[in-house]
């Protein structure tokens, strides 16, 4: 006759428990420093944003090589990575997900008029892209081009590309569309003011816009150059 | 639908990560018997020791040479080598030993292992009776380290402690870890009172227990694990000698290690359903309530995280053949962020490296208990690099069969 420990059941079990609360609170606490490091970014880049609108209303005192060019694409890019990511863990319909979203999708608007002013003022060239997409499993070819347009962004670091959510709740993004009068046949993309819907590979992009290889070259020859002077 | 499969996987994870620690818990509570070297036995009862033997030519003489250079006094010893109805001149490799004063040699029809057994037993007059199939070799000091345990006299069986003899290809290797991992669990059931297989190769048994419950029975080609089943339903105590060890081939190829293992493990659900009655029943203990149901529950287990990373898997082929149709390797190419923000935190993968952790501990502690030394070898990367790739192989087709009515065959 053989009988149970129960003592020993039950110790293992809180043992167990106790691996196994740690391992979620561990998950559960990346989590939240993710969406953390996601809106101290969001912050610091609504900082940036503020303070360029300010060094351009300051314009019409100084030049424009005073105020420079508000470059916050990389930060607006490493952003846009992280959001996609953490949309991609815990799932497009994230209560979370959609506020950075919506947040995230403010910025890109602000940086876009703020960029364009800039350009206009200054007279400078650059590459910009909106890029419109949807999520919801209506838009076949998203995915893909939102490959392509990722590539360009890390191949061409001067490129701007700003992404939308097409359905995505926000009333600056809906003004946007309906300016730009972008159809719900996704994805869209606005190159220089023209609208282009379906699927574009690199080379459709790169004959778009033949000033991608020049931003290339610069930023090669600028490479090169500092490393002469260097 | 995601969701759900994720809840299971955590439920799974729970059991596993549960079974692993209450062993763990378990060796650690009975550590100081697998310390140090075992004592010399005070008697040495009559001992028979049954070879049988079917088409075994290849390497039955390094099998009885070893049993010959056997530590024990000789009088005392029997082998009794059964021809199983061999073809390829086993009877005749056989004769080699024929005028050995120890061994008697038989040959019979074919009619399966279990037969030759059976032969043995009702021949042999000594006390304690065990076997060695004909393709393993045992340790001169194997037989005196199992016979210490029959001091006991509620013992009523005893297993070996069993390792792979002469690993070469990758293949035995990760089985070399993987009879190491066995070699702790068994250890640690001995300590539960719940062993549920008396391997072929050099499990020792009191022949009067016999008389009790019965000779070995067509059990599915896994006599040996329906024999210690029948011993647990009576009652009967079976131990572990960690420190017998016996030596054994294991399959080369993927296909014979496949074929090796469906049998087993149908065999295992086989008898799992013939002694059902043994599951959930009162005054079986830990064996009972514990070890069985977790035995049965974790092929389902292994099948089901097989499907879970499979259905992953498929869609990250999905994912990156789409990724591969829009940009071909341009993002690969593209140097990766190193930032903590993209490392891997989902709690499924934490747990289940908890587990790997386990594991490989609890191997080394299978090769403490064999050995008496505590290393990690390339057997444990190889087990846990390849295991959970092959296992699924033979686990689903041995649920197929069982499912299905399907039999196995023993090669």
């Amino acid at each position: 006759m053989r009988t149970l420990n129960a003592k020993k059941y039950i110790f293992v079990f809180f043992i167990t428990f106790a691996i196994f609360a740690t391992a979620l609170y561990i998950s559960s606490f990346a989590s939240n420093k993710r969406i953390e490091e996601i809106k101290s970014i969001e912050d610091k880049i609504a900082v940036d944003i503020l303070s360029s609108e300010t060094q351009y209303s300051l314009l019409a005192e100084s030049s424009c090589s005073d105020i420079g060019n508000p470059s916050l694409s990389e930060e607006l890019n490493s952003l846009a990575e992280k959001l996609s990511y953490t949309e991609g863990k815990l799932g497009a319909d994230n209560t979370e997900v959609l506020g950075l979203k919506r947040y995230y999708s403010l910025l890109e608007i602000k940086d876009y008029l703020l960029m364009k002013k800039v350009t206009e003022k200054c007279k400078t060239k650059t590459q910009v892209i909106l890029y419109f997409y949807s999520n919801k499993g209506d838009c076949t070819e998203c995915e893909r081009m939102g490959y392509v347009l990722t590539f360009l962004r890390n191949e061409y670091p001067g490129l701007r590309v700003y992404a939308f959510d097409y359905n995505l709740d926000l009333s600056a993004v809906r003004t946007l569309r309906s300016m730009l009068k972008i159809e719900n046949k996704l994805p869209a993309v606005v190159i220089n003011d023209k609208t282009y819907y379906g699927f574009k590979s690199i080379e459709d992009v790169e004959e778009i816009m033949p000033g991608l290889k020049t931003l290339k070259e610069t930023a090669t020859s600028t490479s090169a150059t500092t490393t002469k002077k260097n | 639908m995601a969701d759900i499969g994720v809840v299971i996987a955590h439920i799974f994870l729970f059991v596993s990560l549960y079974f692993e620690i209450f062993l763990l818990v378990t060796f650690l509570e009975r550590r100081h018997e697998v310390g140090g070297s075992s004592e010399e036995p005070t008697l040495f009862p009559t001992v028979t020791v049954i070879v049988p033997c079917w088409n075994e030519v290849k390497t039955l003489a390094r099998t009885v040479k070893s049993l010959l250079a056997l530590e024990y006094p000789k009088e005392k010893l029997s082998i009794f080598i059964v021809d199983d109805g061999s073809k390829d001149g086993t009877w005749e490799a056989m004769q080699e030993f024929k005028d050995a004063p120890m061994v008697t040699l038989f040959r019979k029809k074919n009619g399966g292992k279990f037969t030759a057994l059976n032969l043995g037993i009702e021949q042999a007059t000594s006390e304690i009776v065990g076997c060695l199939d004909a393709d393993s070799i045992v340790k001169p000091d194997a037989l005196k380290r199992i016979i210490k345990h029959f001091e006991d006299p509620l013992i009523s069986a005893v297993t070996p402690g069993i390792k792979i003899n002469n690993p070469k290809n990758i293949i035995e290797h990760i089985q070399v870890a993987e009879y190491t991992f066995s070699a702790f669990i068994r250890k640690v059931f001995s300590f539960m009172g719940a062993i549920y297989i008396t391997p072929g190769p050099f499990s020792f048994f009191r022949r009067d227990i016999f008389k009790t419950i019965g000779l070995y029975r067509h059990a599915h080609n896994t006599e040996d694990l329906e024999m210690a089943l029948r011993l647990q339903k009576n009652n009967l105590r079976i131990v572990n000698a960690h420190d017998a060890h016996v030596y054994t081939n294991a399959p080369r190829t993927p296909r014979t290690l496949y074929k090796q293992r469906v049998r087993w493990i149908h065999g295992f659900l086989e008898n799992a359903k013939d002694y059902r009655s043994l599951f959930f029943k009162r005054g079986h203990g830990d064996l009972s309530f514990f070890i069985l149901p977790t035995a049965a529950l974790s092929i389902f287990l292994a099948l089901y995280f097989t499907g879970f990373a499979l259905f992953n898997t498929v869609i990250f082929i999905i994912n990156k053949s789409i990724e591969f149709s829009a940009v071909g390797f341009g993002l690969v190419a593209q140097v990766p962020h190193l930032d903590w923000f993209f490392l891997k935190t989902e709690s499924i993968f934490i747990i289940s490296m908890i587990l790997v952790l386990l594991t490989t501990t609890l191997i080394v502690i299978g090769r403490y208990i064999l050995d008496q030394r505590v290393t990690f070898s390339r057997d444990i990367v190889y087990f846990l690099l390849f295991y959970s790739f092959l296992a699924p192989f033979w686990l689903f087709t041995s649920v197929y069969r069982t499912t299905f009515a399907k039999k196995t065959s023993w090669r």
